[in-house]
């Protein structure tokens, strides 16, 4: 089976959220990138878990520029055979979509997955949109995900519960919580993925549909009022008459 | 304006849906489109929010993604319609990006307030940590609106209801079956959540958690080490890898309140922290705390809440 998983870098999530130049930008300046969690835990180590039972290969792919060569030389040590780097930079998750849709169509895999959403973006498009453009189902946030033949059977969350969901392969999951374990790359993979094959792929021209015009954080809390433990009839009376919410 | 709300029925139409008509209301005239087993009833309350007409189309019941977004594509061009609105549910994160990508049209997900008057619209980045302007570059436009964003507001009016053949095609995605939410209420559209960390001590501890959940009529969530433990299931986990909420009044006990906590919790609007160590960092995102175990804190809590409730 040829599996082909998206992936993206994120800030580590202790990363403190800053922007620079008058707020247009992510300031990257002190910033760790990590390979995004849900891309990481989920889809590239449920990917490997099929390649180890039924065989099979790992591609992964990521749009972005050289620098984030550190993140997917990651992602191979944790077990991918080989790596495809879109070289742009990714401008909105149309953008990404359509990058590795065009890679999908022109190699052809039975499986792509992706992470549910990004920590930084927190959108969920990518994975829908590869699936619009090539044409194929998609199911999304999906917490199990077995192989049976050509089936794919999946649980995925649904409006606070579970749905059971089967698929003929081939199709596209974004991965949720539940699906994998996270695997620590151990010296060895990290030695091997240093001469896994990485082919860096020029970009195709997509429209632009969506841009970030500017970021702001959340106004910081005025102190907290504290509550005597003994005395909850007060706080249920704060919240009443004070904070209106009950 | 014609604005298209896509209405996800499976639980019928409720807090979501007027909320989602409700914004959509604001920015032009509603028509909605619905699928699946709804009465005419329910969808005749979507007019009270605003919605001038209701497209429903009710052979189509558990359909795929392809099916939604060839039903809402269509209704799209049959009503001319250049803005399409959803809740950001689990359903919108199925179809939107589709729908996006079928009508080259932007797709603004997890937007928390209406377009400002540049058109930019904010939405929820960095997991809660920080708010973000999106400009739609196409002429027609995608919201998926985050729950509890915007209240709901009866205009009182009425909604006509046409039945209406999505030409959806077949299934590929089979729906096996379908496991409800245990609580009434699902997590990420609840008003009130109460929530509990590693302080509980254990999985047979949750008894108390519930018993305020029930007194308040909120829904019950958990911090990530508890999820990560199995104490509780995956889908009750906030915060940064789990999900980002925004209820109106987040109750937390025993969490100390690490950063990634937060990025899912701060959106809430009150947020009450209790925890035996003043020096929690939650603290310094509450607004109210009470320092104290949670052992004893929340049955008085949850003693205090059914006294209030009985006399109100």
């Amino acid at each position: 089976m040829k599996i082909l998983v998206g992936i993206s870098k994120s800030p580590d999530t202790t990363s403190k959220i800053a922007f620079t130049d008058g707020n247009s930008k992510f300031d990257e300046n002190g910033v760790q990138y990590i390979v995004n969690p849900y891309d990481e835990w989920y889809a590239l180590v449920r990917a490997l878990e099929l390649k180890e039972t039924i065989g099979g290969t790992v591609t992964i792919i990521t749009v972005g520029a050289a620098a984030d060569e550190a993140v997917i030389r990651k992602a191979l040590a944790i077990g991918a055979d080989e790596a495809v780097r879109v070289d742009a930079d990714p401008k909105d998750a149309y953008y990404t979509a359509a990058q590795i849709a065009d890679y999908a169509k022109s190699n052809g895999f039975d499986l792509i997955l992706t992470g549910k959403e990004t920590i930084q973006y927190n959108g969920s498009q990518v994975g829908g949109m590869i699936a619009e453009a090539l044409d194929l189902p998609f199911v999304s946030l999906a917490t199990k995900l077995d192989v049976d033949g050509t089936t794919l059977k999946l649980e995925k969350e649904y409006l606070g519960g579970i749905q059971s969901v089967e698929v003929a392969l081939p199709a596209v999951v974004s991965c949720a919580k539940g699906m994998a374990e996270q695997r620590i790359p151990n010296m060895r993979g990290i030695m091997a993925a240093r001469t896994k094959p990485l082919t860096v792929i020029p970009a195709v021209q997509v429209e632009d549909l969506t841009s970030f015009t500017g970021y702001t954080t959340p106004p910081a809390k005025s102190s907290v009022k504290l509550i005597d433990p003994n005395n909850m009839d007060e706080l249920v009376a704060l919240l009443h008459n004070e904070a209106k919410v009950i | 304006m014609s604005v298209l709300v896509y209405i996800n029925s499976a639980h019928g139409i409720g807090k979501n849906a007027f909320e989602t008509v409700t914004y959509g209301k604001k920015l032009g005239d509603v028509t909605v489109v619905t699928n699946g087993n709804v009465d005419d009833a329910s969808l005749a309350k979507l007019g009270e929010y605003g919605a001038s007409k209701v497209l429903v189309d009710k052979a189509l019941v558990d359909a795929d993604d392809q099916q939604l977004t060839r039903l809402i594509a269509n209704a799209a061009d049959q009503v001319g319609a250049n803005t399409i609105v959803f809740s950001h549910d689990h359903v919108a994160k199925n179809i939107a990006p589709r729908l996006s990508v079928r009508l080259k049209a932007g797709l603004v997900s997890g937007a928390i307030a209406l377009p400002d008057a540049d058109g930019t619209i904010k939405v929820n980045v960095f997991s809660g940590k920080a708010f973000g302007s999106v400009k739609v570059n196409s002429a027609r436009k995608i919201i998926s609106l985050l729950p509890n964003s915007i209240q709901p507001e009866s205009v009182g009016g009425s909604a006509v209801i046409e039945a209406f053949s999505g030409n959806a095609g077949d299934a590929k995605v089979k729906v096996l079956s379908t496991k409800q939410p245990e609580g009434d209420i699902p997590l990420p559209e609840a008003e009130l959540v109460v929530s509990a960390g590693r302080g509980l001590k254990g999985p047979e501890n949750w008894g108390m958690v519930e018993d305020l959940a029930k007194a308040l009529g909120a829904a019950t969530a958990c911090s990530r080490p508890v999820s990560d433990i199995g104490w509780r299931p995956h889908h009750e986990h906030v915060g940064q890898t789990g999900i980002a909420i925004r209820p109106n009044l987040y109750i937390a006990a025993g969490i100390s309140g690490a950063i990634q906590h937060l990025a899912g919790v701060n959106g809430s609007k009150v947020i009450v922290v209790i925890n035996t160590d003043p020096e929690a960092p939650f603290f310094k995102a509450a607004d109210y705390g009470v320092v104290g175990d949670a052992f004893e804190v929340l049955p008085k809590l949850t003693e205090a809440i059914k006294k209030f409730k009985a006399s109100n």
